[in-house]
């Protein structure tokens, strides 16, 4: 049984989810969105601060869940810094695609291979359909921060 | 079967409680001989939902294959087969929970659909803004939102008992709630997040001494202990079919026939009608105002089987093997170093609130799930009480009839593993 749960539970997820990187409230943060999985309560609140060129200088989280939802905000605040908004955006489609589906069915250019090789930790949850919202959830969060500061900037 | 043999007619030194034969109750659930990921089903979430005995299934597989039709409508032969298995569910159900007659047995989808109805029926011209209602920390959110609701529509207000950190009611907090502006209580008699149950029989009586009516949200306790409305003198009693071993899409209203009587219909049209004209219409009396449209007529007969099937097991046999898991599983439980028992009430039912230091219940919840052990993992529909001990969370595991002390070894060696994992 615990050889089906380590595909799950791999080390890279159960140290990020003990010690998850970027846990903090940046005070310089410029976009920040809250996400809320109303099955199981948990709560996570993403900052971005995103400069005038449209680069993500700073990515944190904070809140409460489990270990694949912590696991996934950390590695995705560790991966985010440095990148472009829509190249954040790219990232979070071929992340939903390796949580949902055949990882063959994504016909990417491979820019991004060293960053979805770091995610295919957190491929598991194909096996746990339940659980994709879990791995998802920051994901949704950071998009709906990104969304919500291009209102702002389109005033 | 059981022990039909009361304790006082029992020889001198064998006064132990009747046990119940769970193998032969586990040989009624065909569910229970299924697998889950190649081991045996263990199936812990009985207070979310419980499984289902062949005999209720054949009830429901008889009247659609054999007699189905509508229902207090034909004056064709089917029509009235289905009427007379319909009404007579209602007639034992009334048995069952020892309403007075069948007409205070109102059928809804479930407890929720119960409860609205009742919170309806008072919020159209029956309360006051600044009346108040009494509900408890202890309370599903179908005990809870409704009066949200009429709150906000009404302007009446909410209060709210609170409990002690072992989840205990707190009866004297209550007592000062109860004020000239109460104009109804409506409590849980087991709390479904904690196992806690509470001293309803002196909630009711505390509440009929200043005339306030009380509604009992009995989910959690028709399946787990004898409950008589008339004894407890509850004046409401809601309870939803699929946690007492029946269908879903089924529950019970039961009301005192005069306060069912006052309150106006909760939905228009169908049985509910005594005569309808363009300039107005005439209701019947309870239960059938109550029930409009076409009601869930195969599912209420399912229920009537439900009930039947307890009725033939001896409750205090029941009582005692649930009590028996209870206090296995918690010992059991306890062992696990870092683990904690939420809610440890003096009174309690046959449910087991936790948490884990290190690992958040949905992980413990999937990695017992492999074990083919079925809990709940979540907030249980009770957020307040979650917010009340600063969790998220917590993992529930909930006991029924066909529960064995094995499958507690089970659910143990499962969070071991987790263990491992998070250790």
């Amino acid at each position: 049984m615990l050889d089906e749960l380590r595909d799950l539970y791999q080390e890279v997820i159960l140290d990020h989810g003990k010690n998850p990187r970027n846990f903090r409230h940046p005070d310089d943060a410029n976009r920040t969105a809250h996400g809320f999985n109303p099955m199981c309560g948990d709560t996570l609140f993403i900052y971005l601060k995103v400069d005038d060129e449209g680069v993500i200088q700073d990515c944190a989280f904070m809140g409460k869940g489990c270990a694949i939802s912590t696991a996934s905000a950390s590695l995705m605040t560790e991966i985010l810094k440095g990148k472009k908004e829509d190249e954040a955006r790219v990232l979070f489609e071929r992340f939903h695609l390796l949580c949902t589906e055949d990882p063959s069915a994504d016909e990417s250019e491979d820019s991004d291979q060293d960053d979805m090789e770091r995610l295919e930790v957190l491929s598991g949850v194909r096996e746990f359909p339940v659980r994709v919202k879990c791995a998802t959830l920051a994901w949704h969060t950071m998009s709906a921060a990104l969304d919500g500061q291009q209102e702002v900037t389109t005033e | 079967m059981t022990s039909m043999i009361e304790p006082e007619h029992r020889p001198a030194g064998h006064n132990q409680p009747p046990t119940l034969d769970v193998d032969r109750i586990r040989a009624d659930f065909p569910i229970l001989e299924r697998q889950v990921y190649g081991r045996p089903l263990v199936y812990l979430d009985n207070a979310a939902s419980a499984q289902k005995p062949r005999q209720v299934i054949q009830a429901m597989t008889d009247v659609m294959e054999g007699c189905y039709s509508n229902v207090h409508r034909g004056v064709h032969k089917l029509s009235q087969e289905s009427t007379d298995l319909y009404e007579g569910a209602r007639g034992r159900i009334a048995q069952f929970i020892n309403a007075a007659s069948s007409d205070e047995i109102v059928f809804t989808r479930g407890a929720t659909e119960a409860i609205n109805l009742v919170a309806n029926g008072l919020g159209q011209g029956m309360l006051q803004p600044g009346d108040e209602v009494v509900i408890s920390w202890l309370e599903h959110h179908s005990n809870i939102v409704p009066w949200q609701l009429l709150r906000d529509r009404l302007g009446i207000e909410l209060k709210v008992v609170p409990i002690d950190d072992q989840g205990n009611f707190l009866y004297e907090e209550y007592l000062a709630l109860l004020g000239p502006k109460t104009k109804l209580v409506a409590v849980s008699h087991i709390s479904n997040a904690l196992g806690t149950i509470t001293p309803i029989a002196d909630i009711i009586d505390a509440a009929h001494q200043k005339d306030v009516p009380v509604l009992v949200d009995g989910c959690q306790a028709v399946p787990h202990m004898k409950v008589d409305v008339q004894a407890l003198g509850a004046d409401f009693y809601a309870f939803s079919g699929h946690k007492l071993y029946g269908p879903t899409g089924i529950g019970v209203l039961y009301g005192r026939k005069d306060l069912l009587n006052r309150l106006p219909p909760y939905q228009g049209g169908g049985e509910m009608i005594s005569s309808v004209t363009f300039e107005r219409s005439t209701f019947k009396a309870a239960p059938h105002r109550f029930e409009a449209g076409t009601p869930a007529i195969i599912e209420a007969i399912g229920l009537g089987a439900a009930v039947d099937y307890m009725n033939a097991l001896d409750f205090q046999a029941i009582a005692a093997h649930e009590q028996d898991l209870l206090d296995y599983a918690q010992t059991r439980l306890s062992e696990i170093d870092g683990l904690s028992i939420l809610g440890q009430s003096d009174d309690k039912a046959a449910i087991v609130s936790f948490t884990m230091d290190g690992a958040h219940p949905h992980d413990i919840g999937t990695i017992v799930d492999r074990a083919g052990v079925a809990i709940r993992a979540g907030h249980h529909c009770a957020q307040p009480i979650m917010d009340r001990y600063g969790v998220a969370a917590t993992v529930r595991a909930s006991f029924g009839l066909y529960n064995t002390r094995e499958e507690v070894d089970k659910l143990t060696d499962a969070l071991h593993q987790v263990k491992e994992l998070f250790g």
